[in-house]
């Protein structure tokens, strides 16, 4: 197990730095239903951690924990060195915990550059009537907020689309706005739900690529769902394995490629 | 200029005049339409109770003052005392805040999710409880409300413009009170696209509207936000509350006026601020030209019917209205 305090250095050379978030024995129960049980691991600053499992393994149930939209029945939730008091999904937001949607929650009415900016909302601070006038500190603040936006849509490569109302764009471009909007808030740590899911191979290797430069240019810590097993093995610094409400391996890509649990319950097992 | 056409022009300008006080009240409605959804039928009756409020506290009435004599004995109704007009309204803003608040912790918080036609349900709920409400708050009696906005005709523009025809042409009468409504109107409008275009609280209640899940993702607190929105309808209400209370008492007819608001959303589309104000200024001018032109013709009282048969013209061939929102579809 590694220590708490201090990181490790991965395969190509990137520092991981200490936990930043930890999840101790966590159970989800929806009445009778046991979504997750007993569950431990930690999210380390500055790495790609990834949940997989097959389906209904409890992979987004998990990630609802952690961004507050799910509150669980057993065990902690440690942020930064401290066990987080029971939270509403718009504190953990303020908090710094980002997240896209399996689904794409968008608003759809808004362009893209306003979705993009509905990410920054955390972040201004100026009073309502200085920003209704646009003077003084509102106008600087906005600015300021609106250069970020900007440098995100760029890094992301949706210039051509920054007016577009989301309603109108196909579903890969969707997800990637969700990816800006999520960013824009520069967050401490940025929860991605399948940003895989429903896309074609093209897609899907531009989106990799996305996540893969984030980390790299942001620093920004990431933890993803996905079940495509190929492409979590190529992004993810350590992977939890999941299965059925359990955790059935926790390791780098290549341990749990080689975990006897994770062979059964990806590939089945005779029951004799 | 010939007198027929200087009448038509003082019709017009009536018109336009009467089609602001529309607006005011289908503002409301736009609000909480675009922050929630909801199509608010109580918004009506907020209009009644908040200028019910505003004389209430002006006048120093003991509120529930029948029900305490009825259960004491005694024979309280008002406390003796006099409120300036500008206190008053600054007490009436914030007991429609607390509505607004207990709206959103009573009747809302709990339909999180529903369809819009159980939510609209609700606020028909809220409108029949918030008239007998106001009525056993500050009585049925029908009462004049006065903080000082100039009523009657305006001799000013009247003189300057009695020239302009024949000896039979008078000038033009145009009411003081709607001269102010508009400046009122105006500055409410200025002051809401301000607010729901450029602020953060703006930014978060269309995003609100959008989509709760990716709000909360962002930081937005719903309850917050619904609460601020219905504030601002609260407080629109009481701006048409005081605008119409003014001009024709403050009476139960006053929440019929919500009634006037559905042409003029129609028209100009749920969810625009712009699209209330053009909406209304149409159904304005176009009833009192309409009643001019054609309603010698037919008889009169086309006013009671015109702005309904608008707004069903443009159901059938552009359902959105003027400035709402396109419905776009990907297939």
């Amino acid at each position: 197990m590694l220590d708490a305090s201090e990181g490790y250095t991965t395969e190509d050379g990137r520092k991981i730095g200490g936990v930043v978030m930890e999840m101790k024995n966590i159970t989800l129960r929806f009445g009778g239903v046991v979504a997750i049980k007993d569950i431990s691991f930690d999210i380390r600053e500055g790495e790609i951690r990834a949940i997989i499992g097959p389906n209904g393994a409890g992979k987004s149930s998990m990630l609802n924990v952690i961004s507050g939209f799910y509150i669980p029945s057993e065990g902690e939730v440690w942020f930064h060195g401290s066990k987080r008091p029971q939270m509403r999904p718009y504190e953990v937001a303020r908090q710094g915990i980002a997240r896209t949607f399996q689904n794409i929650a968008l608003f759809e009415g808004m362009s893209v550059l306003d979705n993009v900016m509905t990410g920054r909302l955390t972040n201004m601070k100026s009073g309502l009537i200085s920003q209704a006038l646009w003077k003084g500190k509102a106008e600087a603040e906005e600015v300021a907020n609106r250069e970020i936006a900007e440098k995100i849509i760029d890094f992301l490569e949706i210039q051509h689309i920054r007016k577009t109302p989301v309603a109108r764009l196909p579903y890969g471009l969707k997800k990637r706005v969700e990816l800006a909007r999520a960013l824009a808030a520069e967050p401490k740590l940025l929860l991605l739900d399948e940003p895989m899911a429903g896309m074609n191979v093209e897609e899907k290797e531009d989106m990799s690529r996305f996540i893969l430069d984030v980390n790299d240019e942001f620093g920004t810590t990431i933890a993803l769902i996905e079940h495509d097993m190929g492409v979590v093995m190529d992004l993810s610094d350590r992977v939890v394995v999941m299965d059925y409400g359990k955790k059935i391996g926790d390791g780098t890509p290549d341990e749990v490629r080689n975990n006897q649990d994770v062979i059964d319950a990806y590939l089945g097992v005779a029951h004799d | 200029m010939s007198d027929q056409f200087l009448f038509a022009t003082e019709v017009f300008i009536n018109g336009l005049m009467a089609g602001v006080l529309y607006a005011l009240v289908a503002l409301g409605f736009v609000l909480i339409y675009k922050a929630s959804g909801i199509f608010n039928y109580a918004q009506g009756v907020m209009a009644l109770f908040a200028a019910m409020t505003l004389v209430g506290i002006m006048e120093g009435q003991v509120p529930f003052s029948h029900i305490i004599n009825a259960i004491f004995g005694t024979e309280v109704h008002h406390f003796g005392w006099h409120v300036p007009a500008l206190l008053a309204i600054l007490l009436t803003v914030g007991v429609m805040v607390v509505f607004a608040w207990l709206v959103q912790r009573v009747v809302m918080r709990h339909l999180v999710g529903q369809e819009p036609i159980i939510l609209f349900m609700a606020t028909i709920g809220l409108a029949y409880f918030l008239e007998g409400f106001s009525d056993l708050m500050w009585g049925s009696e029908i009462k004049t409300l006065d903080i000082g906005l100039p009523q009657g005709g305006s001799f000013l523009i009247e003189d300057m413009t009695a020239g302009l025809g024949s000896d039979n042409f008078y000038g033009f009468f145009i009411d003081n009170l709607d001269i102010v409504a508009t400046g009122i109107a105006v500055l409410l409008v200025m002051a809401l696209v301000a607010f729901s275009q450029y602020t953060k609280q703006g930014r978060a209640m269309r995003a609100v509207a959008d989509d709760h899940q990716a709000a909360l993702s962002v930081g937005i607190s719903l309850n917050f936000i619904w609460v601020m929105v219905w504030s601002v309808a609260g407080f629109v209400a009481l701006v048409a509350g005081i605008v119409w209370g003014t001009k024709s008492g403050v009476q139960f007819s006053l929440s019929l006026i919500a009634l006037k608001a559905l042409p003029v959303l129609m028209l100009g589309g749920f969810t625009s601020i712009p699209g209330a104000i053009v909406g209304g200024l149409i159904i304005g001018v176009g009833e009192k030209l309409f009643e001019f032109a054609i309603g010698p013709m037919v008889g009169g009282a086309t006013e009671n019917w015109f702005a309904y048969v608008l707004a069903l013209l443009f159901l059938v061939f552009r359902p959105q209205g003027l400035f709402g929102d396109k419905i776009i579809e990907r297939v």
